[in-house]
């Protein structure tokens, strides 16, 4: 669908488009997290997603935090129960820890503990997934927070998804939690010879841009093999599928997009079609959110599978940096070639 | 007494609601201590009893549009910042009426027209909520303040740190009140605090720390004020040490015999409610009669409480799915 006349932008641009027209449309919109609102001459954020942000919005709402990821979300969640939409972001997903209590027993839980009465429309958004950085900068935490009922987890793999779910959830009220893949942004100037080259699969309109929250979209349509992806394995999918075309396997590859809630519907529909299951994901193998589609479809479409649903993920190891080391123990598009075959 | 001038500039009506806020903790903790026994209520508690006056006076210094965030022991806070006793009775009882619909119990008691966020029961995120309260406050341009509540054991936690740093930092109209109880549930407060007065830990925040007498409401009113028309001018937060003693142990399986007789004795001795009825008559503010009208009328109050919640429905289990997301 890639047109001359479509916009190009990065997944960042998309990301600093979305927290832009949101602060200009909604004065409660405000942005916290180390780094974001330097100026002159700040970061604008690790991957400068918030980048000229600060000199638009002022330090008021562009709110450079200390290294405090447990006051960071702390405090976005006790103004958000006064009816603010703080976009928090912390450097890497991996830091997430360190405010988990936060997350887990202040975001996902005010609103039932209270039976209503406060809801928590904070944007918590992390950068995710291994990129030579070592074990500490390499995870990916997004499956953790699946497990967290009071939450909504969304991943965007495009510019387009990217700039319509950040809007959305910006607006939805409940607590959203945002991966954003560390090799997808393509704003770091293009110099990391692994960064992905972003999908245009859409035109990127100025302006409002809404992508629902909880909607998997089907990113290649294909007959023989479902390819169920999300953030950096969509790409790896959609190379896989290309290359599988060649040997005459049709693939289609659907985008997740969102792990919370989980589209069940788009992966049952693509499984009763195909009959054959590939799960791609780059959180560790055992309990990854491919855990929870396997485990949807063996209890809903058993029936429909003409093979054994087979899952391509990180190996059970922390990541380590060397770069060889990290793509052995990492997904890529040949273990799902070879997956994809082992069940044709 | 330094706070003599507050019986003449405090109304007599204002005076009297304090003391009877402070007895409406003191007769709900006792009719639900007796309920546990009884075994009529479900869960476990976390209670106040002996700590009133520190809810009681923080609160008589905040108005409805202000905030406060509670922490696992949420009873007094709540009930002071207006949660009916009815509404805090239903919810222990889990009935629909309760303040949570009988989805939080006693330690996410909630009350939003007051300004009452759910407490917090892991320790220091009271610390964390407030500040975030404070913070929207300010960029809402709104006069209002925010007060977290923890106790002398939730100074050692990280979000104490975080919280109150991001507070001082950002000069957000926040109260951090520490409630030195005395015990970290079976714990005593000096075996893990190296200084001699929590308040003292404003210093590396560079904001005002001020240690009151816990068991003394107008003490703790006064330090509050104080601390509230800084926040309101804009001038920051502060760290409130209110000195205190629970009469009853950690929770409600706690016998609290790590606790030497003869100190419970001492405290007891200093009773808040009984001193600031004291304080009333010999003031010339109320007559011992109007005291004694005050208690029978509060002790009533809660009994009324317990009997309509008592016949109270319980909350459809399809509570249980709702407001999730």
């Amino acid at each position: 669908m890639t047109t001359q006349t479509a916009k190009r932008i990065s997944i960042a641009e998309a990301i600093r488009d979305a927290l832009r027209e949101e602060m200009q449309r909604d004065e409660s919109v405000f942005l916290m997290g180390q780094d974001v609102g330097t100026t002159p001459g700040g970061w604008g954020g690790p991957f400068t997603t918030c980048k000229g942000l600060v000199e638009e919005f002022g330090r008021e709402r562009v709110r450079n935090s200390p290294i405090s990821e447990k006051a960071i979300v702390g405090a976005c969640a006790g103004a958000a129960m006064l009816g603010m939409r703080p976009v928090c972001e912390i450097q890497y997903s991996d830091f997430i820890f360190c405010c988990m209590d936060e997350l887990v027993n202040i975001a996902a839980k005010m609103k039932s503990m209270s039976a209503g009465a406060y809801s928590v429309p904070m944007v918590f958004r992390a950068p995710t997934g291994a990129s030579q950085r070592g074990a500490q900068h390499a995870q990916s935490p997004e499956g953790f927070m699946m497990h967290v009922p009071g939450v909504k987890v969304v991943c965007p793999a495009t510019p387009y998804d990217a700039k319509g779910l950040l809007k959305s959830a910006i607006r939805d009220d409940a607590p959203v939690m945002f991966f954003e893949h560390k090799l997808l942004y393509g704003g770091m100037g293009g110099h990391r010879k692994d960064a992905v080259n972003p999908v245009f699969d859409r035109d990127i309109p100025d302006g409002e841009l809404l992508v629902p929250i909880g909607k998997a979209d089907v990113k290649r349509p294909g007959k023989d093999v479902t390819l169920v992806t999300l953030l950096r394995t969509v790409h790896m999918g959609l190379t896989a599928a290309e290359r599988l075309a060649a040997e005459g396997i049709d693939a289609e590859v659907i985008d997740l997009r969102s792990l919370l809630p989980l589209d069940r519907d788009a992966i049952l529909a693509s499984v009763a079609k195909t009959g054959r299951l590939v799960i791609a994901e780059e959180d560790t193998l055992t309990l990854g959110w491919g855990a929870e589609v396997a485990a949807t479809i063996a209890d809903e479409a058993f029936p429909s599978l003409k093979k054994p649903i087979k899952r391509v993920a990180t190996m059970d190891v922390p990541i380590p940096f060397a770069p060889h080391l990290e793509a052995h123990v990492l997904p890529n598009e040949d273990k799902i070639i070879a997956a994809v075959k082992g069940i044709m | 007494m330094k706070y003599d001038h507050l019986f003449t500039e405090l109304s007599k009506e204002r005076l009297v609601s304090m003391y009877e806020s402070m007895l409406r903790v003191r007769y709900f903790e006792e009719k639900v201590y007796f309920l546990f026994l009884e075994g009529v209520m479900p869960g476990t508690i976390h209670q106040c009893t002996g700590q009133e006056a520190v809810g009681v006076g923080v609160c008589a210094a905040l108005t409805d549009d202000d905030v406060i965030a509670s922490n696992h022991r949420s009873h007094g806070h709540s009930i002071a910042k207006g949660l009916s006793s009815y509404r805090a009775m239903a919810e222990l009882m889990a009935k629909e009426d309760g303040c949570c619909k009988g989805k939080g119990g006693s330690m996410h008691f909630t009350e939003k027209d007051k300004g009452v966020f759910p407490a917090t029961a892991v320790i220091g995120e009271s610390i964390l909520l407030a500040t975030g309260a404070g913070l929207a406050f300010r960029l809402k341009k709104q006069p209002h303040v925010a007060a977290g509540f923890f106790g002398d054991g939730g100074s050692n936690i990280g979000s104490f740190h975080e919280g109150v740093n991001m507070g001082a930092v950002w000069k957000l109209p926040v109260l951090y009140v520490c409630e030195n109880n005395q015990y970290a549930a079976s714990t005593t407060w000096r075996e893990f605090i190296p200084v001699e007065h929590i308040s003292e830990r404003a210093a590396s925040y560079n904001i005002p720390g001020e240690t009151v007498d816990g068991m003394d409401v107008l003490a703790v009113y006064e330090a509050a004020k104080r601390a509230v028309d800084r926040a309101r001018n804009g001038d920051g937060p502060t760290l409130l040490e209110a000195v205190t003693y629970r009469y009853s142990g950690h929770s409600r399986a706690d016998s609290a015999a790590y606790r030497p007789k003869e100190e419970v004795r001492e405290w007891k001795a200093r009773d808040a409610i009984k001193r600031f009825a004291g304080q009333l008559v010999e003031k010339g503010v109320c007559t011992a009669d109007e005291i004694t009208a005050s208690d029978k009328t509060i002790e009533q109050e809660i009994e009324d409480a317990y009997h309509k919640a008592q016949n109270a429905p319980a909350p459809d289990v399809c509570v249980a799915e709702e407001d999730v997301l």
